[in-house]
């Protein structure tokens, strides 16, 4: 028996039918269905996730809401809130698919267990008895949700078998067929624990690791920076193997900045929808109304009609009040919860104060860290609001993305939005969904799983049209080897040179190399710094800087698999950020205002830009390259 | 609030078969120091990297000797609160501790079902491999009703 170590890992091989990268729930939903389909075929089946899935992807922590529940609704109008949203440009037959699927997922969630709130007098009766959800909006409905991923984790893990879930193995990297390179046909990675490598071969596989945060400077530099908003561990995984694999990714010029109470980043949805708390300026004023004349200019009131109007926008409007030296913004809980009391009874009112809390509690628990150190009660004083860091993601409020395949029945969908599998990329037998799938925001966590039991549905099929497959990957095992574990072998190799182990002109700690990157997203791709303002030349300076940076990911160290851990998550960063840089570079207008702003481009195009932007990388030369390709509408103007 | 270990509690999970904080934290934070090399406190955990912590509490509900609390980031929240959960098997309770003493006591329920007693395929139909190609349904056949003459093609 070979001895191993940190220098020199074990190589475990294995290959199955389908693999499915990541546990969250997308991840989860795919286990759910494909298992079922799976139950007279015996394919193989593995999920890898790179933490535990009780606790692993965005729901983590646990969610107060579930944001996509259409109820009542028909899903054309769920296309058509999403789209407006979004700013006109979605793929409206991914969207609508998760419309349609979305409801049956949250009855799964319920029967497994998920506390649902129900109105008075459907206590205890289920929403498939017609019990009657407590919305929050129109979409969403509230829930007590801090269980809510280790509820949908348990129903997945004895769907799939804990046998077939390798837990703490992250996946850095994706391998094409050695015959057939349009095709994926491996995945490589390393125990986060042991020092081992793990080597996969499959037929297909569904790439659902999540969006990308950290790529931005954060405003809180020290031990806030992992106060994220969005959950610090989404490395834009997804997005950079993907892209390296030769899949054709879209919209990444498009990101998030929700505008979130201040520092800990706790929900403002309920606030607003479900308590009616008013947001002002300095001066009390409703800065929504006072600058509702700046949406006249540059084109952005195409899509804005009164209240409703895309997400951006309500940070465009707020922005202009920061900028201008009115802040902060104040969100006045006093008042809406004064108001929400006023004929209540004691009892109530307890209760009232209760959901507040719950709210925060069961999914952002550092919003309440902040009110009680700062002596906050919300009855008592008001918050600030903040528009945060920007994030990349495919499932919230944002719609960055892959290109992928979609449904095939819907009317009007032309050629180019499907070729043949539902939620497969433009690379064969690479599926993805969740903040993986583009151009289809607003899927929230129960889109994400409905999502990911419509990519497995499709996989099944994809294996059983090609039984003919026959995995043969363009790497060697030595090379993949070589690969994952630089780092390590830098770090060995140059560690004892200088006296201070982080201080090294033969390497770079993961933790320097985000720094750096976070500097140069902020200071040039429209960080918080410039108030998200860009410009070609900006973007100019950052496309040099990125490439150096790029390079110098070459000399990322490993001291110890934490490391080596961070150096691959700091990589897919990389990828990513290059990614949003090269989109926003190519789209010369600025689509979401309140998100980013091209200074040099400051009008809503659509008559040049109401389109896609895809772009796909070439690994072995580091470039992209951009192109338009064209949107249609396939649900009727309301 | 970046948690931390009670060095009088934590036992490092010596009776388990894993180090629970180790195992549950999604960002790979939590560290057994086997010999007390990194802390000084050998057998017990730590947060090797508190500047990427995410206050998700997942350690802090999970820990079974209730070894591990949060203090909330230092660059950015005054010191003296707290906000504490114990999580049961159907509810959790948190305990809020404001920097002026104030106190807050919220229970709230977590799931309506036994820990484990979730039955994923129990009433659902047996899907139909005819079926594989049709976009409009999941194997458990639950589409939501559409109206298709709200497409432009329609």
């Amino acid at each position: 028996m070979p001895e191993y170590s940190f220098d020199n890992p074990e190589v475990i091989e294995e290959e199955v039918d389908i693999l499915i990268i990541g546990g969250g729930m997308a991840a989860c939903g795919a286990a759910f269905e494909l298992q079922r389909w799976n139950e007279n075929k015996n394919l193989k089946i593995k999920m890898v996730d790179k933490a535990a899935v009780d606790r692993s992807g965005a729901v983590a922590q646990g969610l107060s809401a579930i944001n996509t529940y259409l109820g009542e609704n028909d899903p054309a109008d769920y296309v058509r809130y999403v789209r407006g949203d979004l700013m006109g440009i979605i793929r409206e037959d991914l969207v609508y698919d998760t419309g349609r699927h979305v409801d049956d997922s949250v009855h799964q969630f319920e029967k497994w267990g998920l506390p649902v709130w129900k109105q008075e007098g459907d206590d205890g009766k289920s929403l498939v008895e017609g019990g009657k959800p407590v919305r929050s909006g129109r979409w969403q409905i509230m829930i007590n949700g801090e269980s809510y991923k280790p509820i949908v984790a348990e129903a997945a893990r004895k769907a799939l078998g804990i046998d077939n879930i390798q837990e703490h193995v992250f996946i850095v990297r994706l391998i094409n067929d050695r015959n057939d390179p349009g095709r994926v046909t491996g995945a490589a990675g390393f125990s986060v624990r042991e020092n081992k490598i793990y080597i996969y071969k499959f037929k297909a596989c569904l790439l659902v690791c999540g969006g990308a945060v950290n790529i931005f400077r954060p405003r809180s530099v020290g031990e806030g920076t992992g106060r994220a908003w969005y959950p610090v561990w989404n490395a834009g995984s997804t997005y950079a193997m993907a892209a390296e694999a030769g899949a054709e990714l879209t919209l990444m010029e498009n990101r998030f900045v929700p505008a979130r109470f201040k520092d800990g980043y706790g929900p403002v949805g309920a606030w607003f929808l479900l308590f009616k708390a008013r947001a002002m300026n300095a001066q009390g004023e409703n800065y929504q109304e006072k600058n509702a004349h700046m949406l006249q200019e540059h084109g952005y009131g195409a899509y804005a009609k009164g209240h409703a109007m895309g997400t951006c926008l309500r940070n465009h409007l707020m922005m202009h009040e920061l900028k201008n030296g009115r802040g902060p913004i104040f969100i006045d809980t006093v008042t809406a919860l004064a108001n929400l009391s006023e004929n209540m009874t004691p009892k109530e009112i307890k209760h009232l104060e209760a959901e507040a809390w719950e709210d925060f509690l069961d999914m952002t628990i550092s919003q309440c860290g902040v009110w009680a150190g700062e002596n906050i009660e919300p009855d008592k004083d008001m918050s600030e609001l903040m528009p945060t860091e920007p994030y990349l993601l495919g499932s919230h409020a944002g719609c960055a993305g892959i290109w992928c395949s979609g449904p095939e029945d819907l009317p009007g969908t032309p050629d180019h939005y499907h070729w043949g599998y539902n939620r497969m990329t433009t690379v064969r037998g690479l599926f993805t969904e969740g903040d993986g799938c583009g151009a289809s925001g607003h899927k929230f966590s129960s889109g994400s799983h409905a999502g990911g039991r419509i990519a497995a549905k499709s996989m099944i099929k994809y294996v059983l049209d090609n039984p003919g497959i026959k995995p043969e990957m363009e790497h060697s095992v030595e090379e993949l080897k070589e690969l994952i574990y630089r780092p390590v072998k830098t770090f060995f190799e140059h560690k004892d040179y200088t006296t201070a182990i982080d201080v090294n002109p033969h390497y770079i700690t993961p933790k320097m190399l985000q720094f750096r990157l976070q500097k140069i997203m902020d200071e040039y791709v429209a960080g918080v710094s410039t108030w998200y303002q860009t410009n070609a030349a900006m973007l100019g300076v950052a496309e040099r800087k990125l490439g150096m940076l790029k390079e110098d990911s070459l000399k990322l160290r490993a001291k110890d698999l934490h490391e080596l851990l961070r150096a691959w998550e700091n990589y897919h960063r990389i990828l990513t950020a290059e990614a949003h840089m090269k989109h926003i570079q190519f789209r010369e207008e600025t689509r979401y205002p309140g998100y980013y702003y091209r200074t040099d481009f400051l009008d809503l195009d659509d008559e040049n830009w109401k389109c896609f932007v895809n772009s796909s990388y070439d690994r072995d030369t580091g470039e992209w390259t951009c192109k338009k390709v064209p949107w249609v509408e396939l649900i009727k103007e309301a | 609030m970046p948690t931390y270990v009670l060095t009088e509690k934590c036992n490092g999970c010596e009776d388990q078969d894993k180090t629970a904080c180790m195992y549950i934290c999604p960002h790979d934070l939590m560290r057994l120091d086997m010999d007390g090399s990194d802390s000084g406190h050998a057998m017990k955990a730590y947060n090797q990297e508190p500047e990427q912590c995410w206050e998700c509490y997942a350690c802090v509900k999970i820990c079974p000797e209730n070894a591990i609390e949060c203090r909330s980031y230092a660059d950015v929240t005054p010191l003296g609160g707290m906000v504490q959960p114990l999580r049961g098997s159907d509810s959790i309770i948190w305990t809020i501790t404001f920097r002026n003493g104030n106190l807050k006591r919220f229970k709230f329920p977590i799931r309506t079902t036994a820990e484990g007693s979730a039955d994923p395929y129990a009433g659902t139909p047996e899907p139909d491999d005819a079926e594989l190609g049709d976009h409009s349904t999941l194997f458990t056949k639950c589409t939501h009703s559409c109206d298709m003459s709200q497409f432009n093609a329609s």
